[in-house]
């Protein structure tokens, strides 16, 4: 199936944004993609094995964490996985303009 | 470096005018051009896509991308056979400047997080920051400098040669 990779992920996986990796599960394919593309691992998953809590991983259009089987879902090869990290962030919640932007600002 | 055509500055600009007080958030599509001779890599915009805040609870001071959302965007960017070399947010009445959440929700390394300070309903400082680094552990935001391109878009000469020969 194939793996659509992110800009930041590209540098560990020859410049490609799209991978082709065998396996009948989502876990199988990570295993394979991280077997393929070793440097990937620390990327996408902790020191304990697990997803990174910003790392989303979209089968076709669904998000891997609501789906029945989670990670255990069985997948075809005409299947798109995808990984996108998470974007969020937004100004410091208790400080004023004033205080962090001087006149000159 | 970062570059971007006046239009779509303005436009991001703009965007955040528009939401205010709430933070408006988007996406930078273009390309990633490597430095040369230790000169430092250029992230191109070529266009600028809309995004919505799901962050409602505290849209005044927080913002979050939909990762369905992401997907979507990131067909469009294949289709277009373009790469999401960075972000833009507001910060209504608050500086142009990364704050601590900014950095922690953090990941896309090698692309560029656009700032826009709006005071008061009017967009003032825009800043860019490149997100440095190989990992989480020793990312960093670096002041980026924005070269804003006037000469007009090839989309608009398009359009514009269009017209005249109607």
């Amino acid at each position: 199936m194939n793996i659509h990779i992110p800009t930041p992920l590209r540098a560990y996986t020859g410049g490609l944004e799209t991978v082709s990796i065998p396996g009948a599960t989502v876990t199988e394919v990570f295993q394979q993609l991280t077997i393929t593309y070793p440097e990937l691992k620390q990327h996408l998953f902790t020191a304990e094995g697990k997803l990174r809590s910003f790392v989303n991983v979209y089968l076709n259009d669904d998000d891997i964490r609501y789906l029945e089987n989670k990670e255990a879902t069985t997948v075809q090869s005409s299947d798109e996985l995808t990984i996108i990290p998470s974007i969020a962030g937004g100004s410091s919640a208790n400080a004023s303009y004033n205080d962090l932007c001087p006149a000159n600002c | 470096m970062l570059r971007i055509h006046f239009d779509d500055y303005e436009a991001l600009r703009a965007h955040g005018q528009e939401t205010y007080p709430h933070e408006c958030c988007g996406v930078l599509l273009g390309k990633t051009t490597p430095g040369e001779d230790n000169s430092e890599a250029i992230n191109h915009v070529h266009q600028i896509v809309r995004a919505g805040n799901t962050r409602t609870d505290s849209a005044h001071n927080r913002y979050n991308i939909a990762p369905g959302e992401l997907i979507k965007i990131q067909r469009q960017a294949r289709a277009l056979s373009l790469d999401i070399v960075g972000f833009y947010h507001s910060h209504p009445d608050h500086p142009a400047q990364w704050s601590p959440t900014d950095f922690a929700e953090a990941h896309w390394l090698g692309c560029s997080y656009i700032i826009t300070a709006v005071e008061q309903g009017k967009a003032v400082l825009t800043n860019s920051f490149l997100l440095s680094g190989t990992t989480e552990d020793d990312k960093k935001f670096e002041d980026e400098a924005i070269q804003i391109d006037i000469a007009p878009s090839l989309a608009a000469t398009a359009q514009h040669n269009q017209k005249g020969q109607e």
